[in-house]
C-alpha cells in the first residue's frame, strides 16, 4: 500500500509540470494556429501523455478533481490536435464556385415549383383585384390608395423625404428579414414558406392591378423592374430551400428526421450564403436607381435583366466555369489513379 | 404553524419521491428538474472515453438572459447617449429622429444597436468558439454532437433558425422542443448539429492545491476531493451545517475532533462559534495549510 502511494506521489510531482506546460500551449493555440513541426509534435506528444496520465488518474483516484482537470485537459488537446484544417477563403470561394451551383442543380424541382406558386398567386392577386376592386385595401395601405386615386404612385416622392442611402438600407434590412423568414419558417414543414412566397405574390399581383386601375401599372413596372428581378429571385430561392425544410420533415427517406433536416439547412445555407449578399446590390438599386426620375425605361431595364442575368448565371455555375472544370480533371485523375490501384 | 409548512418542506418529500420514480423508469430520467444530468459519451480517435454534461434547459435560458441583458445595456446606452449628444451638438432635437428622415439619425443613432443586437450572437459564438459572455458566465459552451467545437456554418444556421426558436415569443417554440428533446437542444441546435455542454472548471491553482494535498496526506482520492469541496464551500455554508459537516468528515476519516468542543451548554453559542472556528483550522490544516 505504501509502495503505490509512493508511485502516485512519484508520478504526480513528474507530471504536474507537463500538464501545466501543455495547458498555456493550448491557452496559446486559441490565439493563433501552429506555426513550426516542432511545436506541433509539442501537442501531439502532450495529448499522449495526458491520456496516458488520464487513464492512470481514474484508476487511482476517480471522482478526483486532479482526474476531472486532466479530463478537461485531454479534451482540449485532442480538439486542437485533431481539429480539420479551416481556410475560410477557400470554402467562401469553393461556395461560390461549386457549391451553391451544385445546390442549384439539386433543388431545381424545388426552385421551379416555388416560381410557379409565386407567379399563380401574382395571377391570383391580379385577378381578384381586377374582378373586386375594393379588395385593394387588403394589400394597400389606405395613405397609398388616396395617393394613388390622385394620380400619383406612392413612390413618386420617395427620394423627397428620403435620402437614397436610407432608402437602401430600409430597403435591404427589409428584404434581408424575409428572405430569411420565407427560408426559416419552413421549419413547419414548409408551410411557413408557402404561406410566406404566397402572400408576396397576391400582393404584387394586387398592387398591380390596383394600380392599373389608375393607369399607373407601367410607370410602377418602371419602377420595379431594375430592382426588382433579383430581389423576387431570392426570395424564390429562400422559398425553394425552405420547402426543402418541409420536403426533408416530411419525407426523410432512408436517414432519420434529424439527419435529413440537418442536411437540408446545410445545402440551404450554402445557397443563402452565395444569394444574400446580392440582396446588398438590389437595395443600392432600389434607393439610387428606382426612385430616380433622370434613369430612363431603357437604362432601368438593362440594369434590373443584368443584375437578373448576372446572379442566375453565377448561381447556375456558369461564372466561374474554368475551374469547376479543373475540379473535374481532378477528380477524373483521382478516379483513374483509383481504378489503377483497385486492378493492380 | 401551517406557515410553517412551506414549499421546502413539500419539496423534501416530493424531490426524493421524483428521483426514485426516475431511477425505477429510467425514460423519463432526463427531466432536468429532477436533478439528474444527462452526459454526451464519446469515444475519441485515439480510444479514450470521454464525457461532457449535456446543459439543459435551465443553463441555457440563464445564459440567454445574460446575454439579452447585456445586448439591451448597449442599446439602451447607446440610445442614451445619442440623445444626450445630439442635442448637445447641436445636431437637432431627438423629436426629429422620429421621422427618420436624416442620413445622420439612420447611421448613427438606429444602425450601430441593430447591428449589436442581431449580430451578437453568431459573431460572438463563432470569435469565442462557440461561447457567449453569458454562457461563459452561465458555464456552458456550444459543441457539435461529436464534442467539438463547431465550425463557421454550423453556428450561422443555429443562429438564423432562431428565427423559428423565437417564435411566438419568449423562445416558447425553442423552450418546448429543448424540453422534449434528449440533448436539451432548440431546433436551430437540431439543424446545425450542435449542443450546449457545460464547461469543466478546474482552474490550475485548484490542480495545485489538489496536488499539494495529494502529496502530503495519506487520504483516500475521494476523501481528498470531499476535503476540497467542504472547504471551498465552508463561506457559503450555515455554521450549524458546517460544525455537522465537518465533524462527519473528520469521523469519516478516523481523525479526532478539535480539543476545545467541551464547553459549558450555558456558553452554546460562544462554544459553536468556536468549535466552528477550530474545525476550520483543522480542516484547513489536512488540506495543506490554506
Amino acid at each position: 500500500m505504501d509502495r503505490s502511494r509512493h508511485a502516485i506521489e512519484g508520478w504526480l510531482e513528474a507530471r504536474i509540470e507537463h500538464w501545466q506546460a501543455l495547458d498555456q500551449d493550448l491557452q496559446r493555440q486559441l490565439d493563433m494556429p501552429v506555426e513550426s513541426a516542432a511545436d506541433l509534435m509539442t501537442l501531439v506528444q502532450g495529448l499522449r501523455g495526458v491520456a496516458r496520465d488520464l487513464s492512470l488518474a481514474r484508476e487511482v483516484m476517480p471522482g478526483n478533481r486532479i482526474t476531472a482537470y486532466l479530463e478537461q485537459l485531454y479534451v482540449r488537446a485532442h480538439e486542437i490536435v485533431y481539429r480539420p484544417a479551416r481556410n475560410p477563403w477557400q470554402d467562401l470561394k469553393r461556395a461560390f464556385v461549386q457549391d451553391a451551383p451544385r445546390v442549384v442543380r439539386e433543388i431545381r424541382g424545388s426552385i421551379l415549383a416555388t416560381v410557379t406558386l409565386f407567379l399563380s398567386c401574382m395571377l391570383t392577386g391580379w385577378l381578384l383585384v381586377a374582378e373586386h376592386p375594393e379588395l385593394a385595401a387588403l394589400f394597400a395601405s389606405a395613405e397609398m390608395i388616396s395617393q394613388t386615386q390622385q394620380g400619383e404612385l406612392w413612390t413618386d416622392g420617395l427620394l423627397n423625404i428620403l435620402p437614397s442611402s436610407v432608402v437602401a438600407v430600409a430597403i435591404i434590412a427589409n428584404n434581408l428579414t424575409v428572405t430569411l423568414f420565407a427560408f426559416a419558417l419552413g421549419a413547419f414543414f414548409g408551410l411557413g414558406t408557402l404561406y410566406i412566397i404566397s402572400l408576396n405574390g397576391l400582393m404584387l399581383g394586387g398592387v398591380f392591378a390596383f394600380a392599373g386601375q389608375y393607369g399607373l401599372d407601367g410607370r410602377l413596372f418602371e419602377f420595379v423592374v431594375a430592382h426588382g428581378v433579383v430581389e423576387l429571385s431570392v426570395v424564390c430561392l429562400a422559398g425553394a430551400a425552405g420547402v426543402g425544410l418541409g420536403e426533408a420533415l416530411m419525407r426523410p427517406g432512408p436517414r432519420t428526421r434529424v439527419e435529413a433536416f440537418r442536411e437540408a439547412v446545410s445545402r440551404a445555407g450554402t445557397l443563402l450564403l452565395v444569394a444574400v449578399p446580392f440582396l446588398a446590390g438590389a437595395g443600392l438599386i432600389e434607393g439610387y436607381v428606382s426612385p430616380d426620375p433622370a434613369y430612363s425605361m431603357g437604362q432601368r431595364l438593362v440594369i434590373g435583366v443584368g443584375y437578373g442575368l448576372l446572379f442566375w448565371l453565377v448561381l447556375g455555375g456558369l461564372v466561374f466555369r474554368s475551374r469547376s472544370s479543373h475540379g473535374e480533371k481532378e477528380k477524373a485523375r483521382l478516379d483513374a489513379v483509383a481504378a489503377a490501384s483497385d486492378s493492380g | 404553524m401551517l406557515q410553517r409548512v412551506g414549499i421546502e418542506q413539500l419539496f423534501r418529500v416530493l424531490v426524493p419521491l421524483a428521483r426514485h420514480h426516475a431511477v425505477r423508469n429510467p425514460g423519463i430520467g432526463h427531466l432536468p428538474f429532477l436533478g439528474m444530468t444527462d452526459a454526451l459519451h464519446l469515444t475519441t480517435a485515439d480510444g479514450m472515453d470521454i464525457s461532457l454534461e449535456v446543459a439543459g434547459v435551465g443553463s441555457r435560458s440563464y445564459a440567454f438572459v445574460i446575454d439579452w441583458h447585456i445586448r439591451m445595456l448597449f442599446v439602451l446606452a447607446w440610445l442614451a447617449t445619442a440623445l444626450l449628444g445630439y442635442d448637445a451638438l447641436g445636431l437637432g432635437s431627438y423629436r426629429e429622429w422620429l421621422d427618420f428622415d436624416s442620413s445622420q439619425v439612420v447611421y448613427l443613432v438606429i444602425l450601430p444597436p441593430a447591428l449589436v443586437y442581431f449580430l451578437y450572437h453568431p459573431v460572438l459564438e463563432i470569435l469565442m468558439q462557440g461561447r457567449t459572455p453569458g454562457k461563459r458566465l452561465a458555464g456552458v459552451r456550444v459543441v457539435t454532437t461529436d464534442g467539438r467545437t463547431p465550425g463557421v456554418g454550423a453556428l450561422l444556421a443555429r443562429n438564423l433558425l432562431r428565427l423559428v426558436d423565437s417564435l411566438p415569443s419568449f423562445y416558447l417554440v425553442g423552450l418546448v422542443v429543448a424540453m422534449m428533446t434528449s440533448r436539451h437542444v432548440r431546433i436551430g441546435d437540431l439543424a446545425a448539429g450542435t449542443m450546449l455542454v457545460h464547461e469543466s472548471k478546474v482552474s490550475s491553482e485548484s490542480l495545485q492545491t489538489a496536488t499539494r494535498l495529494a502529496l502530503s496526506q495519506s487520504l483516500a482520492p475521494a476523501d481528498q476531493e470531499l476535503l476540497l469541496d467542504l472547504l471551498e464551500r465552508w463561506g457559503s455554508l450555515h455554521r450549524q451545517a458546517r460544525i455537522d459537516l465537518g465533524s462527519r468528515f473528520l469521523a469519516k476519516i478516523g481523525e479526532a475532533m478539535p480539543e476545545d468542543h467541551m464547553l459549558g451548554s450555558e456558553q452554546q453559542s460562544q462554544s459553536s462559534a468556536a468549535l466552528d472556528q477550530a474545525l476550520f483550522e483543522r480542516l484547513s490544516s489536512l488540506a495543506g495549510g490554506r
